[in-house]
């Protein structure tokens, strides 16, 4: 089975600060892989590289064998609509905010060519009932929701076209701990339900041990250590992630 | 052809938050275990029983030598397969019972066993139906089935836990400790489950802090000695 998204020798500096430095990766049809590390250390930035939300000094990334940064921005629209999912720390930037739940996760599946406004609005109810959002409020706004709903509404918007390859840069980051772990839970149930690939940034080495097949553990935009999730965690070789280990409790 | 084979293994720890200590634990281990065979680790505590488990089943890397697992008709070598590939062994050949479960947040017992059944193409009525079966074995109440284990005591826990380990009927199971929190009439459930895996041609490596449960399993002891501290 080939990659389904491949990057190599990535570069991105801002000025001194090496955002990513020469970083590769490559993410399989229905894996889960983490990318946890300090702040700053680059995660955002490399999922938004990968994205081809913004374009690396040095490097390619291949999807499905084509390079995200020279197909330009139509085919890469296409691919956000298509192929792809983005789940943003802040839900308020993956939400439309002002309009309702159910039109937030009708409109996806209008973009990738839905016309049956019945069957839109069922698949939409659906949705909400699978991430745990009563269907009464279909019709209510974003804001009217908790942080929690929120995020599970843009996890829904998300997911309703059933895309491959879901990035998902800290989903849990803004939220309790409680809603944290509910969250992370949906998130778990529908990923391997849905047989997503999922990269997943995320400083929560638990959630991480919970969701992911593999990890990668980034320092001052160098990737120090990737593998399987739990022997990173329990025989970790790097110093960085030995301290990243340490400094949780029984993840 | 062995089930599982080590060659060679060896294995330090280098502790760099503390100043770069090492720590030898294992030295040129090579351990063959055929289908159907038991083999126990034996060896003081701390000589390296449960780190030579997780060697095997490549949640520690070896530091030289190789873990050969037959899969699919080929052996497999754990300790440099990518990450995809060692998944797919844990998922369809190597079991792997630790000390402790480590329990999933809100997915229920019956759920928890069920689930490397399913991952194997097992259809859920079928999965649910033999994990409750074996859960009913090891003596744990249908009520607690649908409840997640993590508010169960110790020894329920590692039922669910065996159940879990045995349900798949994997070619090859490591068991760390299965017995340790468990009362004499389900220690007997674990011995009569380890007999029958035998006979059904999984090889099975174990850790036993009973030397009589040790003994009525086990064909062979594999001693693992400890290594002088050489820094
Ligand atoms: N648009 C930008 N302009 C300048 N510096 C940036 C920009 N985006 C990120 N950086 C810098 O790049 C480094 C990596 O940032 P980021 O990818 O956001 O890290 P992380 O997500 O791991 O916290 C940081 O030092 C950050 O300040
Ligand atoms: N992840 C680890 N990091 C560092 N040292 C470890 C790790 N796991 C085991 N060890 C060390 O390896 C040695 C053997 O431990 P272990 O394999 O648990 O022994 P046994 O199971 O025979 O009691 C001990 O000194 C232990 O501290
Ligand atoms: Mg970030
Ligand atoms: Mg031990």
């Amino acid at each position: 089975m080939s990659a389904l998204l491949t990057a190599e020798g990535l570069h991105l500096h801002f000025g001194k600060v090496a955002a990513l430095d020469d970083v590769a990766l490559e993410i399989h049809p229905g894996e889960v892989v983490a990318i946890v590390g300090e702040s700053g250390s680059g995660k955002t930035t490399l999922l938004r590289v990968l994205a081809g939300m913004m374009a690396p000094q040095q490097g390619q990334v291949l999807y499905a064998g084509e390079d995200v940064h020279a197909m330009g921005e139509a085919a890469r629209r296409r691919l956000m609509r298509s192929d792809w999912g983005f789940v943003h720390q802040n839900p308020r930037d993956g939400l439309r905010l002002r309009v309702s739940a159910g039109g937030n996760v009708g409109e996806r599946l209008m973009a990738a060519g839905a016309r049956h406004y019945g069957n839109i609005r069922a698949e939409a109810t659906e949705w909400l009932k699978r991430v745990e959002i009563d269907p009464a409020r279909i019709d209510d706004m974003p804001l009217q929701f908790s942080g929690g709903m929120q995020q599970r509404l843009q996890i829904a918007r998300t997911l309703v076209t059933r895309p491959k390859l879901v990035f998902m840069d800290e989903p849990t980051g803004g939220l309790d701990v409680s809603v944290q772990a509910r969250l992370l839970d949906l998130i778990r149930a529908l990923v391997a339900e849905l047989g997503l690939a999922v990269l997943i940034v995320t400083h929560d080495i638990a959630a991480a041990r919970l969701l992911a097949h593999r990890m990668l553990v980034m320092r001052r935009g160098q990737v120090v250590e990737q593998g399987l999730t739990d022997r990173v965690l329990d025989d970790p070789q790097h110093p960085y992630t030995q301290l990243l280990v340490s400094s949780v409790l029984a993840a | 052809m062995s089930a599982i084979r080590t060659e060679g293994l060896s294995k330090d720890f280098t502790l760099h938050l503390q100043g770069g200590i090492r720590i030898p634990v294992l030295r040129d281990v090579d351990l063959a275990v055929a289908p159907g065979e038991c083999v126990a680790l034996a060896g003081p505590s701390g000589a390296g029983k449960s780190t030579l488990m997780r060697c095997l089943y490549g949640n520690y890397g070896a530091g030289s030598g190789h873990v050969w697992v037959s899969h699919d008709g080929r052996e497999v070598d754990i300790t440099n397969a990518d990450a995809r590939e060692v998944r797919a062994v844990r998922r369809d050949t190597l079991g792997y019972v630790s000390q402790f479960l480590r329990v999933i947040p809100r997915v229920p017992t019956q759920q928890i066993v069920a689930e490397p059944l399913m991952a194997r193409g097992a259809g859920r009525e079928e999965a649910m139906a033999h994990a409750a079966a074996l859960l009913k074995r090891l003596n744990l109440p249908a009520t607690l089935h649908g409840l997640p284990p993590a508010t169960f005591s110790g020894g329920e826990q590692q039922r669910v836990n065996l159940a879990r380990g045995f349900a798949p009927g994997y070619p090859v199971l490591l068991l760390d400790e299965p017995t340790a929190s468990l009362d004499a009439a389900n220690r007997e459930v674990v011995v009569a489950l380890i007999a029958e895996a035998k006979r059904a041609g999984t090889a099975i490596i174990g850790i036993f802090h009973d030397t009589e449960v040790r003994d009525r399993v086990a064909d062979r002891l594999y001693e693992v000695a400890p290594l002088q501290d050489a820094a």
